[in-house]
């Protein structure tokens, strides 16, 4: 296990340099002259010096990259070009938002996909079970928006359940509207997240029915779901585990796009505004923390799956 | 032989999913093509004396806000959509095949550094990707298609890369090499179209992502310019009246959701057909694994 643990830990890291490396390669290499481009077009010589002289970029690359990595590891991510405020300060304050709407939506979308990708494959063949299979199917191809906006419609505009946007301005302060304002949009990355991650519940379950010891709990005297829900469950569950490092960046996303059409003052929309900005260290140390968050989370993921899956204990 | 090389298309015909794939991404495809010559109306054409007309004649579909024709709209956008997914599946083709030939071909060292960068490459989300991408060059269509082909390009890679290492070692190869064929004639003939159908299979599902990746994009302004038509584009102008004319939003998403699950199920139906290492009884018993992660 320490073993394993070792080399996971170092190919975590390694991805880390990795996606650092593209980030500041796209960001600041790519582009050619970096000052110009954030300055604009009628920028005179000595905006851009300026721009140059903050962003240090007369600096060779190597040490552009490395005091950006330094201040990074201290919990520096760098400052807004526009604003003048802390990247990670910002990051703080719209992960208020973020955060409570990528837990709220994962909740939503293990409701949907649990119990209906096990009641899918059981009913594997009957008229339910199908039923069930093409509605994940087609709600998959759904785009984010679209479904955010049809939702919009039935519950906010029709019903006038739920607010339509926004979030309160005094934040968590009132925890009832807070919490129904992300409502809607949770419900929104959650049911398409939901149906996406019910086909792996649903070929995780029918796989689950071929496995010996299933077959031999049956022929202990077992009916045939008693032995599935009793023996064959618990590897569903493994095989959940698994992907779930594939949602938390399919829930990262779907927030990017979500919080744009709900109007949430949250990470995704910060982000959305600060390329429109060309606001890029900015921009350099969000995509950091977001992708590094994917690759923690898979890494995580990957520990401990193997830590209670008595099989890959086994192999070893 | 030509009956043998196209049974894989008779097989699919056969499954249902497949067939409805197959029908709905020809038609729209069609779509595009007649849209190219000829729409009801000027897409652009702005007419403010029928503004939000309902749906009926001459508007089968209604107008927009501007008094534009939204089946127009929507046959215009077809084309943006059918371009950036051709565009992504040739950049994903390229880069895939590629990583793959890379992964598979060469010395052990270089096979092993391709599969690490493969395996860190496929954690990026795309829509990340083409924000990085459009923070520098601002937002375009071919944002877009480049995002999308190198996000499903290393998956490409990850799933073709073992098979072209098991056809390599098979004994077919060995034959053709045996035989006197240069690799690149044994590439050709022996390589390529074993790999294909796994290959094939990736590129629909790859393209659906390439169309829901538009919308998303353009629908965030980091896609389509205004001035081009695209179903993403329309949804985010149908946003702002939301509340009075709900049911305009109605037909840009059926469109984008058509085409995705026609795509999807067209991948799903390639892939029981030209699986040739499964018997049809077999092929019913089996749990189907489901599609890779689908974006925005």
């Amino acid at each position: 296990m320490i073993r394993y643990a070792l080399t996971r830990l170092a190919l975590l890291l390694l991805g880390l340099f990795v996606a650092s490396a593209l980030i500041f390669v796209t960001l600041r290499v790519l582009p050619g002259d970096v000052a110009q481009l954030i300055a604009g077009m009628n920028s005179t010589p000595a905006q851009v010096a300026a721009i140059r002289d903050r962003l240090g970029l007369d600096e060779p690359l190597p040490v552009q990259y490395l005091s950006w990595i330094g201040g990074v590891l201290r919990g520096d991510l760098g400052t807004s070009l526009l604003t003048g405020s802390s990247v990670a300060d910002e990051l703080v304050q719209k992960g208020q938002v973020t955060i409570p709407l990528g837990l709220l939506s994962m909740t939503i979308a293990m409701l949907v996909a649990l119990p209906f990708g096990v009641i899918s494959a059981m009913r594997r063949g009957h008229a339910d079970g199908t039923a069930i299979n093409v509605a994940a199917q087609t709600l998959a191809a759904v785009p984010v928006v679209w479904a955010g906006m049809m939702l919009v419609v039935v519950f906010a505009v029709w019903l006038g359940w739920l607010p339509a946007q926004g979030f309160p301005r005094g934040g968590w302060s009132d925890p009832g509207l807070a919490f129904r304002s992300l409502l809607l949009p949770a419900i929104t990355i959650g049911v398409i997240e939901g149906a996406m991650l019910m086909r792996f519940v649903r070929s995780a379950t029918l796989q689950a029915t071929g496995q010996d010891f299933v077959r031999t709990a049956a022929a202990k005297g077992l009916t045939r779901n008693q032995a599935l829900v009793r023996h064959g469950l618990p590897t569903v569950g493994l095989s959940i585990i698994s992907v779930l490092g594939l949602q938390v960046a399919g829930i990262i996303v779907g927030a990017v796009v979500i919080e744009q059409l709900f109007s949430l003052p949250g990470i995704g929309r910060m982000l959305v505004a600060d390329v429109g900005a060309r606001d890029l260290p900015k921009v350099q140390g969000e995509l950091l923390v977001l992708t590094g968050f994917v690759l923690i989370v898979g890494f995580v993921v990957d520990l401990v799956h193997r830590a209670i899956d008595p099989r890959q204990r086994e192999a070893e | 032989m030509t009956t043998r090389r196209f049974a894989w298309l008779r097989r699919l015909w056969s499954l249902s999913t497949g067939r409805f794939g197959l029908i709905v991404v020809l038609l729209i495809g069609l779509t595009a093509l007649v849209a190219r010559f000829w729409t009801p109306f000027d897409p652009q054409r702005v007419d403010v004396a029928n503004r939000w007309d309902a749906p009926g004649i001459p508007h089968l579909l209604g107008t927009d806000g501007s008094g534009r024709d939204i089946l127009s709209l929507l046959m215009a956008g077809a084309r943006t959509t059918v371009w950036v997914a051709l565009g992504a599946g040739l950049v994903a083709t390229l880069l895939g095949l590629f990583l793959a030939a890379l992964g598979a071909l060469t010395t052990r060292g270089v096979r092993e550094v391709v599969a690490v960068l493969v395996d860190i490459l496929i954690a990026f989300p795309v829509l990340l990707i083409a924000m990085m991408l459009s923070s520098v060059w601002g937002g375009s269509l071919w944002v877009v298609i480049v995002s999308v082909g190198i996000g499903f390009g290393v998956n490409i890679a990850r799933v073709t890369r073992p098979e072209l290492r098991r056809v390599l070692h098979s004994d077919f190869v060995l034959a053709g090499r045996a035989s006197g064929l240069t690799p690149f004639q044994n590439l050709w003939r022996h390589l390529l179209p074993n790999v294909a159908p796994v290959f094939i299979v990736q590129l629909s599902w790859g393209m659906a992502v390439a169309v829901l990746a538009e919308a998303g994009l353009s629908y965030l302004g980091f896609g389509a310019p205004v001035t081009e038509p695209s179903w993403g584009l329309l949804l985010k102008d149908l946003q702002t009246y939301i509340s009075v004319h709900p049911l305009s939003v109605v037909w840009p998403g059926l469109a984008i959701t058509l085409t995705v699950l026609g795509l999807n199920l067209l991948g799903d139906g390639l892939r029981e057909a030209t699986d040739p290492t499964l018997s049809r009884r077999a092929r019913a018993a089996r749990p189907d694994t489901p599609q890779p992660a689908v974006v925005s």
